[in-house]
């Protein structure tokens, strides 16, 4: 079983390294959203300093969500998709992998990026410290949920804003949590505590429940 | 496309079970004695389709007479104000209005939600378009309880919006029924659009709790909100009155509409059935 699922998250990366500029749209998209908000709110370092974690985690959920639409549409264009539902291993799990796989590609540059994102906004270093470990343990829940999503609207006409409008209000604990951990902690650095242990629960959770979900809408999806 | 697979182990798993489940002659006899009809008689569409347009006089006449009274009682038979210290003059009365629709809103996506599960389980049709016919009823509710809520909010706290969390919480509820109808909508092969929208309504419902709950404590440390705290208790009997009243009545005229939403439903996905040929066939000549 473990075999599958390295075999499944392998071949998931290595067609993504193939294919850079996907893998680096979700990045770039999120970094230029990030550095428009100042362009458009003013330079004031104090502004600045208390919109950045919102704007961060908003901007995080929307780069999450640019990129799930691909999560399975390549494999569900090619039949592979198919072929993986007809093996004996236990989709959920297979789904698991390949989940994985998009965070690795996807969520995880984002944790990498935020420092130099927290420099734009003027955090202190504590926050910078927080908002990168809010988005460790936030954005694997992006991928998660967003998996169901995406398997729910696959192959629709229409689907990626379709998907924004039935996953985004789902999003909104790991963005209440997230930005409002970076901010408390910008004023005192052990404040953020309570919020990981939120952000943890609600990974947890999504781990258990959000690929057998996203299973279930793949079977229904490829009936 | 099958799933050769699947369908085996289907067939594994189920056929002891089925033949089971087979009434045999000895423990049949007790159960055909009674000539009472099975609840799942009325599962099948086409012998809902009748019943549904019976009830429907009952239902749209009981929330007609309901609301009125209720609103009679509410605007006539009550304290002119509201609360002790700080009291709420004649404005209150939108109470009336705003908290049982805002009660409905989360009793239909609730009930929703219920029929979409009985529909995933047993695979019935009926359960998933009465699923498909309680959204926009339920949608109507949230977007009347953030309306109403929104007058009631600018006369009582001086605006019409805030991010309190209840405000917030009846709109991501707005934003759950508008995401399960437009799901819905967005897929062309019904079999497909219900089991999707239904799995969307039930994934829905595992978060509603986490979502209100973050909602309410964006800082788990202290809790804070603008509507008070659920005061039921010590209410005036008749607002109480005139509350369950209306909320009755709503529940009546939820009833009413999602059966006329229901048959219309019905009709369309069934248009190619001999029962649904026989009955347009019929109705010409005043034979119902």
């Amino acid at each position: 079983m473990l075999d599958s699922f390295i075999c499944i998250l392998a071949r998931d990366l290595r067609l993504a390294l193939r294919r850079r500029t996907e893998v680096f749209t979700a990045l770039l998209f999120f970094i230029i959203v990030v550095s428009l908000f100042p362009l458009g709110i003013g330079n004031d370092q104090a502004i600045l300093r208390q919109l950045g974690p919102g704007v961060v985690w908003v901007a995080a959920l929307l780069a999450a969500m640019l990129a799930l639409e691909r999560l399975f549409a390549a494999d569900y264009e090619d039949g592979s998709l198919e072929q993986l539902l007809l093996t004996p291993q236990p989709l959920a799990w297979l789904v698991f992998a390949k989940i994985i796989a998009h965070w690795l590609l996807t969520g995880l540059p984002l944790v990498i990026i935020a420092p130099l994102i927290a420099m734009q906004y003027h955090l202190s270093a504590s926050a910078t410290h927080t908002l990168m470990l809010t988005l460790l343990l936030g954005s694997p829940i992006l991928s998660l949920i967003g998996a169901i999503g995406a398997a729910l609207t696959l192959g629709l006409r229409g689907g990626g804003i379709l998907l924004s409008l039935l996953i985004l209000p789902l999003y909104i604990p790991v963005l209440v949590y997230g930005a409002k951990a970076v901010s408390v902690s910008s004023t005192v650095a052990s404040a953020g505590q309570p919020y990981f242990l939120l952000l943890g629960a609600e990974l947890l959770l999504a781990l258990l429940l959000a690929p057998l979900a996203a299973a279930a809408a793949l079977r229904i999806a490829l009936e | 496309m099958l799933h050769l697979y699947d369908e085996c182990l289907l067939i594994l798993v189920k056929t002891p079970v089925m033949t089971t489940q087979l009434p045999t002659p000895s423990s049949s006899d007790a159960f055909v004695e009674r000539p009472q009809r099975r609840w799942s008689h009325w599962a099948s569409p086409a012998t809902f389709y009748p019943l549904a347009g019976r009830l429907i006089p009952w239902f749209g006449s009981a929330a007609v007479l309901l609301i009125i009274a209720s609103l009679y009682w509410g605007f006539f038979q009550t304290p002119d104000q509201l609360g002790g210290t700080n009291a709420q003059k004649e404005y209150y009365r939108i109470i009336f209005v705003h908290v049982p629709t805002a009660w409905m809103s989360m009793w239909l996506y609730i009930i929703l939600a219920i029929w979409a599960t009985i529909g995933l389980v047993f695979k019935t049709r009926l359960s998933f378009m009465m699923a498909n016919a309680i959204a926009p009823t339920g949608a109507l509710f949230t977007f009347a309880a953030l309306w109403t809520g929104a007058f009631w909010g600018r006369t009582s706290w001086g605006t019409y919006w805030d991010w309190d969390p209840r405000l917030t919480s009846e709109l991501i509820l707005f934003f759950l029924y508008i995401g399960y109808s437009a799901l819905h909508a967005a897929i062309d092969d019904y079999r497909r659009a219900d089991r999707a929208a239904s799995l969307l309504a039930l994934v829905g419902l595992i978060m509603l709790p986490i979502i209100f709950w973050s909602i309410n404590c964006p800082d788990p440390n202290q809790c804070a909100a603008l509507h008070q705290r659920s005061s039921l208790g010590q209410i005036d009997q008749d607002i109480l009155l005139a509350m369950l009243g209306m909320t009755l009545g709503f529940w009546c005229y939820s009833f009413a509409a999602v059966f006329m939403r229901l048959r219309g439903i019905i009709l369309t996905r069934e248009a190619d059935t001999h029962w649904v040929r026989d009955l347009l066939l019929k109705q010409p000549q005043g034979v119902e």
